[in-house]
């Protein structure tokens, strides 16, 4: 989230697109009613399905699953030529008057630069001056300026095509753009709230890209009660992720490429420059930061002599790919010999899973470290568990994979902090301990490291400095306490061996050590900043700065510098985060510095233009966003036929193509949670599960009238890649829409069963295919096609 | 049988002693006699800690209460979670899977010992912890000795491991996730996703 | 100082945060039952399960709508249940207003269960006792709010004096109002002297649309028995003479229409 959950409270419009809060963030979502109340904010929702989200909602919008840039490209082209948006800062706080080189267009689906497989991106790029500098025309009339380049791009989306394209009538669509651009008034605002809906698309980045263009334009970025903000489905996904806990270092630092030997070419490559002259540019500091991570991953090791370690660090290959998908796939070749797991349950949660099936018995070994059994760690016995969704699964005779699986703690019975999606680090306390011989994650993985690192002390072995270099000084190696990990995460002066008080403090001379740049400050030498409860309130906008910690710098919303004028003034005064007083910003945690008056610095000090980009030329597909079909469609693409889905699309089918047509799969299947479940979780307990007991397949009345299906009946759905089989839930929720005249239905698939557990049931992703967005890597879970029949 | 209702009847009149500390708010059932039968708080004499809930991300506070002082005998047990009312996010309230969770975390499924599936074998058999962090070490150390790269095709230094893959870090702690980091980059593992892109 | 729920349908989202609360505060076993082609927990309260949230499809002005709303105990002012129960100290109403049962004085005969006018006391086949939302008066009495009130994340659910509680409950339909729901308007039935439990509803015309029903009463039955058959009451345990009486009353026929038993209105989702 750019903003936060309790920010949410001072929205004027609410869209709710691509997530269902009433249903999967109920506690958040009463900061939506409290809008709603309170503010009489309008809640537009915009769903396939009418969920429990558009039950309270003032607007309810169906679309076909999977056409939402359509919808938002529709809101830009309705903003622009209805001069529905916040012009001055338009100006003022984006790259809309940048003017970019000659020859950029976009033709019969594609951008200027498509190369069979690849865009050559030169077309794409700003114009530069003398200096390196982008240039600029502040009227916004320059043919090749982005706010007119980008009036052209969506020309195209009109309210009929968008009508035709989604589903909806253009009149719905009308009266949802109606109200969502209220927030175009300078002292409105408005918030998106998005979840998987948007993120499990093959354009899925892209789409995200569009809903921060359509609030840039009303001027939203920045503001209380604005944002782009993402509702994160796991206790700790945001602080995975800001861990490195992917394809990344900790702090967004990027893993080096091989092409990258030294340091100083890492840092040359990875350190971006200012593209306007005032331009802060945040991210020029890299050097610091990465410098720091070595010295607190490397410890007395990490020298100037040796690039402080540098050398240590994996490189990937420069065209190198580990996403899921990629890496899956090449344990489907048998490529890989061994998985480790800390809660995570790939056989459940990945796309396909026949192929997860197939990938994990190729493995030689699997570790799996739970709370409970899953299907991840029985998938060997996959066959006898749910024979006949598997009917050609292996047996376990003849899986050769060995399985340790590993009882784990659970939250109560280990500290240590989680990130909400607020990026609110809060800390939690050890309530008890864990049952029988479980045992705390810190002590597992501490273990493991010492055995393995004792062995080739021993033994001797490959990569032998790279794993005996890591730093592992804790006072107690064997299970390290996480305060004294969490003091390291913040950073410490090795000269003075205090706390650093934040980012701003590292160096690159090797004289500090921060294990993640981004949490610099979360524990100072005040203590634990994480577990504090203070309950004061300044702004009276629900920011809480003394409850908890929120990362970078206790900061509660992003880019809040674009929440004043150019006298640093708030557009809003009942709503002010930041005010500049002629000396100094007050309020929250600027995101500017702090004793910049207003003109100095342009507002988006991250970003080395300075300005928040519409424009977006780092993207892999386009710089702006654009319409494509999912991987899987019951249409060709109404706006270019020829170039249908995304024409870089990732797929990784080393099992074969694996996708359907319309003809043999008309139906288009959206999967989901459901409120009274958590993930693969609850089903494991006997409250959850009475709430909501039995997998169901939800079916649009209009098609089960067509099919002779009746509540109840049980039914097949089909795909491509498998089957499964459940009750119907037959409803008018789902309703039927018209996309490019002809009539499409959904099929609603919730997520939460498996077989094992208290309650068993069907895996969704039976019948998800393995596409995934090329931005991302992230699968495109919802908008396939599928088959459905009544079982006799 | 009702749990609840054993309970009730069980416990009957020794309630006076809630029910004679009513407050302002609730309307003092004290002042009826009938008030007698009232069941005792269950968190009562507990110990209250302070936690997150482990769902979804809203990152509601809760209240843990234990009985049991953490003696060198007694292991404490969750008699109730409940939402922190000081919470700004959440002011002490629950969604269906928060307000659920004392059975999550003191489940009857929870796994309690190491589970070990030997290649080609049709059950789980237990083993002990230091047999499996043997045993583990051991996979691990053979996995990367045959796939370690210290040089790629060109002779650059890559330091890396590509025959192994790791998942996970979502559910559990930025400390830990810290921790999984460290292992995973002294190995020189690139393998590895979290929840993020699912 | 009498206390009241005021559950307010226009904030419900069905998150059924209240349902879990309320089992797992009361310690209840917990069923898992068969697909019963709704969103909906289960179709009807249970003598294990005291607070349902029933959800109901409707189309309101040709769209779409889906109105949820929470069922329990409506702790009435003049409670049909304390008029039917012949077993002394069975069921009891607290000083302030709660209704509550005495288990160990319960008989199980069940009476109970024909007096409510709104369908709520179950008989539990175990312990052949009769079971019914308390209002968490091991909570209450010690100023906590009731656990489903605690839990509900949106303010649908508020606890406190009823008095004051009427009065919001009038803002908010005046809010209601202002904001188009011309119909909006308090569930406060006048046939059972009120209740303590007040509903906010969007349209307060049709209470059945939230499974409610329309305008509640005490069986005559029920009213006859505590009437001018008062003084026979104590006889019940031996009265065999009354058998007959109370099998009418038990299993005698009910006008739905009249009596509304909610569990005859159409609430499911289809």
């Amino acid at each position: 989230m750019t903003n936060g959950w309790t920010d949410v409270a001072n929205a004027d419009v609410v869209l709710v697109m691509g997530g269902n809060p009433a249903e999967n963030h109920p506690v958040g979502f009463r900061f939506v009613m409290e809008a709603k109340r309170q503010r009489k904010a309008k809640i537009v929702c915009v769903d396939p399905r009418f969920t429990r989200t558009a039950a309270v909602s003032d607007c309810y919008v169906p679309i076909r699953s999977g056409t939402d840039i359509a919808f938002l490209g529709g809101l830009i082209h309705y903003a622009v030529t209805n001069n529905k948006y916040q012009r001055k800062y338009v100006i003022e706080h984006t790259n809309a008057s940048f003017l970019i080189a000659e020859g950029f267009g976009f033709a019969d689906g594609h951008f200027s630069g498509w190369e069979k497989d690849h865009y050559d991106k030169s077309s794409w790029q700003y114009e530069l001056d003398g200096n390196g500098y982008a240039k600029t025309d502040a009227t916004l009339e320059h043919p090749r300026c982005v706010f007119q380049l980008m009036k052209a791009h969506y020309a195209r989306y009109t309210p009929e095509k968008v009508a035709e394209v989604c589903g909806c009538t253009p009149e719905e669509f009308l009266k949802a753009a109606e109200m969502i651009t209220v927030a175009a008034a300078e002292n409105k605002s408005g918030t998106v709230l998005y979840a998987l809906g948007w993120t499990h698309h093959s354009f899925a980045v892209q789409l995200i890209h569009a809903a921060a263009m359509v609030q840039l334009l009303m001027g939203n970025i920045g503001m209380p009660g604005g944002g782009v903000n993402a509702q994160r489905g796991h206790a700790n996904i945001q602080g995975s992720t800001d861990m490195g806990a992917w394809n990344m270092l900790p702090g967004y630092l990027k893993i080096p490429r091989a092409s990258q030997t030294t340091l100083a070419e890492y840092l040359k490559v990875n350190t971006p420059k200012a593209l306007q002259a005032k331009s802060l540019n945040y991210w020029g500091n890299t050097p610091k930061f990465m410098t720091s991570l070595l010295k607190a991953y490397y410890g007395k090791k990490a020298q100037r002599e040796n690039d402080y370690g540098y050398g240590w660090l994996p490189k990937i290959e420069d065209k190198g790919d580990h996403s899921w998908g990629a890496f899956f796939d090449d344990m489907h070749q048998g490529k890989l010999e061994g998985l480790i797991s800390f809660g995570m349950n790939p056989v459940a949660n990945g796309p396909n899973t026949h192929k997860m099936l197939t990938a994990l018995s190729k493995l030689k070994w699997m570790i799996v470290a739970e709370n409970f059994e899953t299907e991840t760690a029985a998938f060997w016995n996959a066959k006898t568990l749910a024979a006949k969704d598997y009917p050609e699964a292996l047996s376990a005779e003849q899986i050769q994979t060995e399985v340790f699986l590993l009882p784990a703690a659970n939250f109560a019975e280990k500290d240590g902090a989680f990130v909400n999606s607020s990026r609110w680090l809060q800390w939690k306390e050890i309530a008890t301990d864990p049952p029988g011989e479980a045992m705390r994650d810190q002590e597992i993985i501490a273990r493991l490291f010492l055995e393995i690192r004792r062995l080739y002390e021993k033994d001797g072995g490959k990569g032998r400095e790279p794993l005996l270099n890591m730093s592992w000084d804790y006072a107690l190696p064997h299970k390290p306490l996480l305060s004294e990990v969490a003091k390291e995460v913040n950073g410490v002066d090795l000269t003075t061996l205090k706390q650093v008080n934040g980012f701003g403090e590292l160096k690159d001379d090797g004289t500090t050590a921060c294990g993640n740049w981004v949490y610099s400050g979360c524990w100072t030498e005040a203590g634990n900043q994480m577990s504090r409860r203070g309950q004061e309130d300044p702004t009276g906008l629900g920011l809480y700065p003394k409850w908890s910690w929120s990362w970078p710098a206790n900061r509660r919303i992003l880019y809040n510098r674009a929440s004043a004028d150019e006298n640093g003034q708030p557009w809003d005064k009942t709503r002010a985060p930041l005010i500049w007083d002629g000396e100094r910003w007050r309020g929250d945690t600027p995101d500017y510095k702090a004793d910049a008056a207003p003109g100095t610095l342009p507002a988006f000090i991250m970003l080395p233009e300075g300005v928040a980009r519409l424009f977006a030329p780092d993207l892999v597909e386009g710089p702006f966003p654009e319409h494509y079909e999912p991987a899987e469609s019951p249409v060709s693409n109404p706006l270019h036929p020829d170039v249908s889905a995304n024409p870089l699309l990732k797929t990784y089918s080393s099992e074969g193509a694996k996708f359907g047509q319309a003809k043999d799969f008309p139906y288009v299947a959206i999967t989901y949670r459901l409120t009274e479940h958590f993930h693969y979780w609850t089903k494991h307990t006997s409250s959850s599960s009475e709430l909501q007991s039995n997998f169901f397949v939800e079916v649009p009345a209009e098609l089960a009238a067509e099919k002779g299906i009746a509540n109840g009946d049980r039914v097949r759905v089909s795909s491509a890649r498998g089957q499964l089989e459940g009750p119907a839930l037959v409803t008018k929720r789902l309703r039927t829409l018209k996309v490019k005249g002809q009539k499409t239905y959904h099929v609603g698939l919730p997520i939460h069963w498996g077989y094992v557990g208290k309650v068993t049931g069907p895996l969704i992703n039976n019948l998800t295919p393995s596409a995934y967005d090329p931005n991302s890597g992230t699968p495109e879970y919802k908008g396939f096609l599928v088959n459905l029949e009544k079982i006799s | 049988m009702s749990k609840n209702s054993s309970r009730r009847d069980f416990i009957t009149r020794s309630a006076a002693t809630g029910a004679s500390t009513a407050a302002t708010l609730t309307g003092a059932p004290a002042e009826n006699a009938s008030a007698a039968h009232i069941a005792p708080l269950k968190t009562a004499n507990t110990t209250k800690y302070t936690s997150i809930c482990p769902y979804c991300a809203v990152g509601c506070s809760v209240n843990i209460h234990t009985l049991g002082d953490k003696a060198r005998n007694v292991r404490s047990a969750i008699v109730h979670i409940e939402g922190d009312p000081e919470s700004p996010i959440n002011r002490g309230t629950l969604c269906p899977k928060g307000a659920s969770l004392e059975e999550f975390v003191q489940s009857d499924r929870r796994l309690t010992k190491v589970r070990y599936r030997a290649p080609g074998a049709r059950e789980w058999t237990d083993l002990s912890w230091e047999e499996a962090f043997g045993k583990m070490a051991a996979r691990i150390k053979a996995s990367r000795d045959a796939g370690f790269e210290e040089k790629d095709a060109e002779g650059r230094t890559v330091n890396r491991l590509e025959n192994v893959a790791m998942i996970g870090g979502c559910t559990d702690t930025n400390e830990i996730n810290y921790l999984l980091g460290k292992f995973r980059f002294g190995l020189g593992i690139l393998a590895y996703e979290n929840q993020s892109r699912l | 100082m009498i206390v009241a729920k005021l559950i307010d349908t226009t904030l419900c989202i069905g998150c059924k945060a209240c349902e879990v609360a309320c089992q797992e505060w009361n310690d209840q076993e917990y069923t898992l039952g068969t697909f019963n082609g709704s969103y909906q927990t289960m179709p009807d309260l249970a003598h294990n399960f005291w607070n349902l949230i029933r959800f109901n499809e409707v189309e309101r002005n040709g769209a779409q709508s889906w109105v949820m709303s929470k069922y329990q105990c409506m702790h009435c002012a003049e409670a049909g249940c304390i008029a039917a129960c012949p077993a002394p100290g069975a069921i009891t109403q607290m000083a302030n207003g709660t209704v509550d049962f005495v288990h160990e004085n319960c008989i199980g005969c069940g009476y109970c269960i024909t007096g409510c006018p709104f369908d709520v006391p179950r008989l539990s086949p175990a312990t052949k006792k009769v079971y019914k939302c308390s209002l968490c008066s091991d909570r209450t009495a010690v100023g906590l709010e009731p656990a489903c009130i605690k839990t509900c994340p949106t303010n649908c659910l508020t606890f406190g004096e009823r008095d004051e509680l009427l009065r919001s409950a009038e803002i908010r339909t005046r809010e209601l109002k202002a904001d188009g729901h011309a119909q909006a308007g308090i569930y406060n039935p006048a046939g059972v002297g009120g209740t303590n439990v007040i509903y906010v509803l969007n349209d307060a015309t049709q209470p059945e649309q939230y499974g409610l029903p329309k305008d509640p009463e005490i069986p005559w039955t029920v009213r006859l028995w505590k009437g001018p058959l008062k003084a026979l009451g104590a006889m019940v345990f031996m009265g065999s003479i009354l058998g007959a009486f109370f099998h009418y009353v038990i299993f005698g026929p009910q006008d739905p229409e009249k009596h509304g038993h909610p569990e005859e209105e159409p609430t499911h989702e289809a």
